[in-house]
């Protein structure tokens, strides 16, 4: 239980709510290059059943943000991205994968496809906190100078999840209503001019917010005098998505991890990989038609014992056929959940494996996605 | 003031005679969060000081459990099994983790009392 040294606190970075999460009793640690609360006084339990009754509040503003302009941002950028982008609605927001070469990940992202006060079509994304230097660094390149990525520094982004969240916005606008699963718009929270968008990390119906770092802190507490809103820390956050079967990217994807070995082939366009049309496309296309060795599974122990990641799976006869990604205790569920790639012959729904760990074999059972079913908006 | 004894792994043992009771501190239970499982040694077992003696698993992490001491375990927690949040609720009382017999006693002198401890966690922080 090592605590990061003084030298190493200094040189992380802060939210804007900073001072807040502390005020408010919140345990603060490292997180890609932030620091972040963890958990609040309640604990990561009680933050993850009321995000799954109520409404919790999340600071994300780590996470990295920024608009990329041009004549046609959606064409220059789609050329990076796994999916479409060219054919997204006006305020609509797309789940992507941003490749590499070898057809690997190099990051997921989200894509906003915005327009402007002005008329101007813009593209806002949303990339990794410990991602977010080299992407835009990245991106910023490859666009050759058909449009322009501008990180969006100024920005905060927080998040309001649970079943309640749609009603504790609607007490300040009640246009949200009309937002479904995926889709975004402009609104006055509290007079402050937010961006939202219906979506989440969660598998709960939910919202996230960007709006003026300036002006966080206001609207944080004003959300908080809600009866139904709690603020929740990483922690919660982490064992939210992993019940909702959501990727981590850095742990269960990323530049080794395909999106067909993931699991994430919704997220890509088959005709953009018969064509070639983004990096990596060629090979993405070869697996679709081949198949690949391995697979993301969900992964339910039979016992007690969490299971953490870079755990070994292996077979009856003690040889070695996947490993844990992503693992944890649902409080859900209340027992212990994984994810992990397994070998494809290993990999079907009630396969005799087993996890090792600690010198022990433990039962598993491979079952589907998600732990927890997602209850997202999709209108009435 | 108790007369506990503290590593710095955040373990606490207690002397009563030749048994020593072991747990982990509320600082500790603080540290990991929400407990959901503990792996305990096997009673009848030898433990040598500075060895793994269990792991405690939270939500978020799993963390190893030293032994403050050498000698065999004579009895583990049972309560722990099925409430494992004992751990949190109460760390240096009803959550304590194993009863163990202490072959050597001076193992003890270089551990912290609670003054020391309570430093030592203050400079953590």
């Amino acid at each position: 239980m090592a605590k990061s040294s003084d030298a190493l606190k200094a040189s992380l970075k802060n939210t804007a709510l900073n001072a807040l999460h502390k005020q408010l009793g919140a345990r603060m640690v490292s997180f890609a290059g932030y620091q972040m609360p963890v958990q609040y006084k309640t604990g990561i339990i009680n933050e993850h059943n009321h995000v799954r009754q109520y409404a919790g509040l999340f600071d994300v503003s780590h996470m990295g943000q920024a608009m990329i302009r041009g004549d046609n941002p959606a064409l220059a950028f789609e050329r990076l991205v796994s999916n479409n982008i060219t054919d997204l609605g006006q305020d609509r927001l797309r789940y992507s994968l941003l490749m590499n070469e070898s057809g690997g990940i190099l990051d997921d992202l989200i894509i906003t496809r915005r327009s402007t006060s002005s008329g101007r079509e813009e593209i806002n994304i949303v990339v990794n906190a410990n991602r977010k230097d080299d992407n835009f660094k990245y991106i910023e390149e490859s666009l050759h100078g058909l449009a322009t990525l501008e990180p969006a520094d100024d920005l905060a982004l927080i998040a309001l999840q649970g079943p309640k969240s749609a009603a504790v916005l609607m007490r300040f606008d009640p246009t949200v209503t009309n937002l479904i699963f995926m889709s975004s718009s402009e609104i006055q929270i509290n007079g402050i001019n937010c961006f939202v968008s219906r979506s989440g990390y969660t598998g709960e119906d939910g919202f996230e917010i960007s709006l003026p770092s300036s002006e966080v802190e206001n609207l944080t507490l004003r959300l908080l005098e809600e009866p139904e809103v709690e603020l929740v820390g990483l922690g919660a956050r982490d064992s939210l998505r992993l019940e909702a079967g959501l990727c981590l990217y850095g742990h269960d994807i990323d530049i080794n991890t395909s999106p067909i070995e993931a699991e994430l082939g919704w997220a890509v366009d088959k005709k953009r990989c018969e064509l070639n049309s983004f990096p990596g496309a060629k090979l993405i296309f070869k697996q679709i038609t081949d198949g690949v060795n391995r697979r993301r599974v969900g992964l339910l122990p039979d016992g007690p014992i969490p299971l953490r990641e870079g755990t070994l799976i292996i077979d009856k006869v003690g040889k070695e056929i996947g490993y844990v990604t992503s693992g944890g205790y649902s409080p859900t569920l209340k027992r212990p959940i994984a994810m992990g790639y397994l070998a494809v012959n290993h990999s079907n729904l009630g396969s005799n494996i087993w996890a090792y760990l600690r010198g022990n074999k433990l039962r598993l059972t491979v079952v589907s996605l998600p732990f927890v079913k997602h209850q997202y908006y999709r209108g009435t | 003031m108790n007369d506990r004894k503290y590593t710095k792994d955040h373990e606490w043992i207690e002397l009563q005679g030749d048994t020593g009771v072991v747990g982990i501190t509320d600082y500790a239970q603080e540290q990991l969060g929400d407990v959901v499982f503990v792996e305990l040694p096997d009673v009848g077992q030898n433990l040598t000081k500075s060895n793994e003696l269990g792991v405690v698993e939270s939500v978020k992490a799993a963390a190893e459990i030293y032994a403050p001491a050498s000698g065999k375990v004579l009895e583990t927690n049972r309560e722990l099994a099925t409430n494992p949040s004992l751990v949190n609720e109460s760390a240096d009382g009803d959550g304590w983790f194993i009863k163990m017999h202490i072959t050597d006693k001076d193992e003890l002198n270089d551990l912290m009392d609670e003054v020391a401890y309570s430093a030592y966690t203050l400079g953590l922080e």
